[in-house]
C-alpha cells in the first residue's frame, strides 16, 4: 500500500464574463440555468440545503454528485460540497466585478483519490475512481 | 509528496499491456494462463507485461498452487487522473458553457 498522503488537491479555474455579477449569480444559483451549463440539479441557494447534481450514469457510477450548500453571499460567493462515491471536495465560486463584467474564480479543493482508496478499500476506490475519471473525461469533450 | 504519473504512463503506453489491464478491470481476476489464451502473445511475454504493470502498481498477484492470479488495481491510475484534473479541464469546459448561457439570457 502507498504511504498515506496528507496533501489535498485543488483545481482553480478563472474566467472573465462580459456580464454584470447579478446576471452571473443567476446562472450560478437558478436551478434551470444551472442545468444548462453544469448538470441537472435540485439546487436552492440556501445554506445547509442538500442537493444532487446528475450526469448520465456510466459503468460503475450512477452519475450522482451529492452536494450541500455551505455559503451563499449574493453576487459574491457561493460554495458547496461535492461528493462522488466516497470522495468529497468543496467547490467555491467567487465573483468580482470588473470594468467590463465579472471575474469568476472557481476552486475545487478536496482529498486526493488515492488517499481515500487507502481506507475505503479497493472496490470502493475503483468505483470512486471511475466516477472521477468519467467526470474528468466529460470535461474534456 | 505527489507520486509521479510516469510509471503509469509508461506501463500503459504498450497496447498489449493496456489490453491486459483493460481485461483485468473488466472481467476481474485472471490466471496467467487465461490471459495468455486471449493475449495473442506467448506466456513469457504476458508474464513480462504483467511484471511491468506490477511495477506501476496497476496489478497485484497471488499464487495459488501452480497458478498465479492477477487482479487490477485501477486506483493506481489516481496520479494520472490528478494529472488531467490539474488542468482544470472540467471547469474550463463548464465555464465555456456558462458563457453561452449568459449570452442567451440577454435575449
Amino acid at each position: 500500500m502507498t504511504t498515506p498522503d496528507t496533501s489535498t488537491r485543488s483545481v482553480i479555474v478563472e474566467k472573465e464574463f462580459p456580464h454584470p455579477p447579478q446576471k452571473v449569480w443567476r446562472a450560478l444559483t437558478e436551478s434551470s440555468l444551472i442545468e444548462q451549463w453544469l448538470m441537472k440539479n435540485d439546487f436552492q441557494p440556501v445554506a445547509g440545503h442538500s442537493f444532487s447534481l446528475r450526469m448520465d450514469p456510466v459503468a460503475n457510477w450512477n452519475g450522482v454528485i451529492d452536494c450541500q450548500v455551505l455559503a451563499v453571499e449574493p453576487f459574491r460567493t457561493l460554495s458547496y460540497t461535492w461528493g462522488t462515491l466516497g470522495s468529497e471536495s468543496v467547490v467555491t465560486f467567487s465573483l468580482t466585478p470588473t470594468d467590463t463584467g465579472t471575474h469568476v474564480r472557481v476552486e475545487q479543493a478536496g482529498f486526493r483519490p488515492d488517499q481515500e482508496a487507502n481506507y475505503k478499500g479497493a472496490q470502493y476506490g475503483w468505483k470512486k475512481f471511475m466516477g472521477n475519471l468519467e467526470h474528468v473525461i466529460a470535461g474534456l469533450e | 509528496m505527489r507520486r509521479s504519473p510516469d510509471s503509469v504512463f509508461k506501463a500503459l503506453a504498450d497496447p498489449t499491456r493496456r489490453a491486459i489491464f483493460e481485461r483485468l478491470t473488466r472481467d476481474g481476476e485472471q490466471t496467467v494462463h487465461a490471459l495468455t489464451e486471449r493475449a495473442g502473445v506467448s506466456q513469457p511475454m504476458v508474464s513480462k507485461h504483467l511484471s511491468a504493470l506490477k511495477r506501476a502498481r496497476l496489478v497485484h498477484n497471488r499464487r495459488q498452487g501452480r497458478e498465479t492470479h492477477y487482479q487490477a488495481r485501477p486506483e493506481a491510475l489516481a496520479p494520472l487522473v490528478d494529472w488531467i484534473g490539474d488542468y482544470g479541464a472540467f471547469w474550463q469546459n463548464k465555464f465555456d458553457r456558462l458563457a453561452e448561457v449568459l449570452e442567451r439570457m440577454d435575449k
